[in-house]
């Protein structure tokens, strides 16, 4: 019955995500504002914003699925869209604090006070309306994505060249974003914000409001990527993977369906960057770090890459993990994060979503070639097993 | 320059690799639904002159038209493919991680575009081809198994098949029978011969025996360029092709 929705994209395990998101949209803030913070329900509010935040990492870490995952695409600088997205965000959020300012000027951010600017840069101009803003956390990631994917994919860079220049590129981005003549506030980013469309930003409703967006948009990226790799050309992606060569002398272009990817995949990362800056209440250029892309590509690979819950379930993982080590034994993190890069790609390739369903597979033939011998299977079940095999692609390196 | 019962020209087609002649001075004429053997020591420019016509490889100099008035030295491989050529490689490359079905489905003929494919909705002409593909390929009992789980030989079938799903004018085929068991070599054969009523196919194999069996017109090359030309027993008793085979 699942499987006829949206051209039989979502599958019942994705429906079962979908409703865990949308409960959780609903529950969280219920759990956070109307249970008294005496009952063992209560969720207390910074634990809603780190879970948002977690949220966010799942959206960027699907994102990066779509490429990497489906479409054979190593993005190191998956970092730099969603940071992108992010200072637009954070544009609008400081157009928003107007003279609330620590220099009280009705244009321009403090920053640009203390440099001694004397008029606002016209990029920012527009920034004060919301939906130039959200206009902008999808165009800007989705125009640079666009750009670097021609030149890189018609010019058929592939494999690691093509990891080390988007590596570059996200360098290139946290060089820039430095600098404070760029305008964005150089090292310390953008931060102090007040209100996101008149709601308090410190006011534990809004901070609810924008978990549920998170868990909602999250939900929203779920069907998107699912719908996609369903589809006729979300086969194509796979066949580009596996051999790209062979799909270009069938008359397909690689590099247009590549692109096509990349660009959804960057606006997706940029509006998890847009959610995730009101969250944690700062953007600054360390979000164009090279290591935090890595991290990405750990959070999908623990995970299981080639499949949807997988991204999710590794970015929310990791992080919780994180959040405990940094808080217990920090000064091991970075050796827990490289020793478990380390132990997945030895021990579980397949991420672990992609080990449960070989595991599940194998105990599945197993049983059918027991029964096999006992008596014939129904038409019915077999149409249903090699429908099943369908679903679980194994994933393959990126060349 | 090419009368119209010509499906591929070749003249005077000379490549070079870092002062390596792969191909040297290559002239090579195809009829409309010809189909033809090339046989060659390794090395001796087959697999190059297949890159020279699907536009991998662009030759330093010489004309290579196709179907009358294409100059495929202007094409990229993609442009080629969709001009009629289809090409199967030596080592089977079929996409492993989908299903037979599903193989032939993306290599039918149609629209090319990323938006047809995002709006795509099988068409009942479309599965009947697929029908008609497997049944060729004789590989419609697997049709809903994965890719990967396919014999070598089951693979180069596939691969055909896809091949056939293009609907080329011209096939390309290099080493069909490599690695296969004498059945499926004869199967082979069956298939090739099948699919050479309808469209112009080059083979190009090592396996005598196989040429033998396809009993087509042969070209053997040598170093870059044409050594022998004719029927099999013609070219197998030239003493310069038993020279080349032998005298090393």
């Amino acid at each position: 019955m699942s499987s006829s929705l949206f051209g039989g994209g979502l599958d019942r395990r994705i429906l079962g995500l979908l409703a865990i998101l949308t409960s959780a949209a609903v529950l969280v803030p219920v759990l956070n504002l109307a249970v008294p913070p005496t009952s063992s329900f209560h969720i207390p509010t910074y634990a809603v914003a780190l879970l948002g935040k977690y949220l966010c990492y799942a959206m960027l870490a699907l994102s990066l699925d779509l490429v990497w995952g489906y479409c054979g695409i190593l993005s190191l600088g998956h970092g730099a869209f969603f940071a992108l997205g992010g200072y637009a965000m954070g544009m609008y959020l400081m157009r928003q604090i107007g003279t609330r300012g620590v220099y009280g000027h009705p244009v321009l951010p403090d920053f640009m006070v203390f440099l001694n600017w004397k008029e606002l840069p016209w990029y920012w101009y527009g920034f004060d309306q919301f939906w130039f803003a959200a206009l902008m956390v999808m165009l800007v990631p989705g125009l640079l994505a666009f750009a670097f994917g021609w030149l890189a994919f018609r010019s058929r860079v592939t494999g690691v060249y093509l990891s080390i220049i988007t590596q570059a590129m996200t360098y290139a981005l946290l060089l820039a974003f430095f600098r404070n003549d760029m305008g964005f506030g150089g090292n310390n980013g953008l931060t102090d914000f007040k209100d996101i469309l008149g709601f308090s930003l410190q006011a534990p409703t809004t901070r609810a409001a924008l978990f549920s967006i998170s868990a909602l948009m999250l939900a929203i990226a779920v069907i998107v990527t699912a719908v996609l790799v369903s589809s006729k050309y979300g086969k194509l992606m796979i066949a580009v993977r596996d051999a790209e060569s062979r799909t270009r002398f069938l008359g397909w272009r690689p590099e247009n369906i590549k692109l096509f990817a990349f660009t959804v995949s960057a606006v997706m990362a940029g509006i998890a960057g847009a959610l995730y800056v009101p969250q944690v209440g700062i953007i600054n250029p360390s979000e164009f770090a090279p290591a935090n892309s890595i991290e990405i590509v750990i959070w999908t690979a623990v995970g299981g890459r080639g499949t949807i819950l997988g991204p999710v379930i590794g970015a929310v993982a990791v992080n919780w993990g994180k959040s405990w080590f940094t808080a217990a034994i920090p000064e091991l993190w970075l050796f827990a994060l490289g020793g478990l890069f380390i132990a997945v790609t030895l021990l579980l390739p397949k991420g672990i979503v992609g080990t449960w369903d070989a595991w599940r597979a194998a105990r599945r033939a197993r049983r059918s070639a027991g029964k096999g011998t006992s008596q014939v299977e129904p038409p019915v079940a077999e149409g249903t097993t090699a429908r099943t095999t369908r679903h679980s692609i194994e994933p393959q390196p990126a060349e | 320059m090419t009368n119209t019962n010509t499906i591929l020209y070749l003249d005077g087609v000379s490549v070079s690799f870092d002062g390596f002649r792969a191909i040297n001075n290559l002239s090579l004429v195809l009829d409309r639904g010809e189909m033809r053997a090339i046989i060659g020591p390794n090395g001796a420019g087959k697999t190059t002159m297949m890159d020279i016509i699907t536009g991998k490889t662009r030759p330093d100099t010489g004309t290579v038209y196709f179907d009358g008035t294409h100059d495929l030295t202007r094409y990229d491989e993609a442009d080629i493919a969709m001009l009629g050529i289809g090409r199967k490689f030596q080592k089977p490359t079929v996409f492993e991680s989908h299903t037979v079905e599903d193989n032939i489905a993306l290599s039918l003929k149609g629209p090319r575009t990323v938006l047809s494919t995002l709006l795509n909705r099988r068409s009942a002409d479309d599965a009947r081809r697929i029908d008609e593909i497997l049944a060729t390929i004789r590989l419609e009992e697997r049709r809903d198994e994965l890719a990967c789980n396919l014999s070598h030989g089951q693979k180069q079938w596939l691969e055909i098949g896809m091949l056939l799903a293009q609907d080329p004018k011209l096939l390309l085929v290099d080493e069909p029978v490599a690695g296969m068991t004498d059945a499926e070599t004869e199967e082979t054969v069956r298939l090739l011969k099948d699919v050479a009523k309808r469209h112009s196919v080059i083979v190009v194999e090592h396996d005598m025996h196989f040429v033998r069996e396809l009993g087509v017109k042969v070209t053997c090359l040598h170093e870059g360029s044409v050594l022998s030309e004719g029927s099999l027993d013609h070219v197998s008793q030239d003493p310069r092709v038993i020279e080349v085979y032998l005298g090393r």
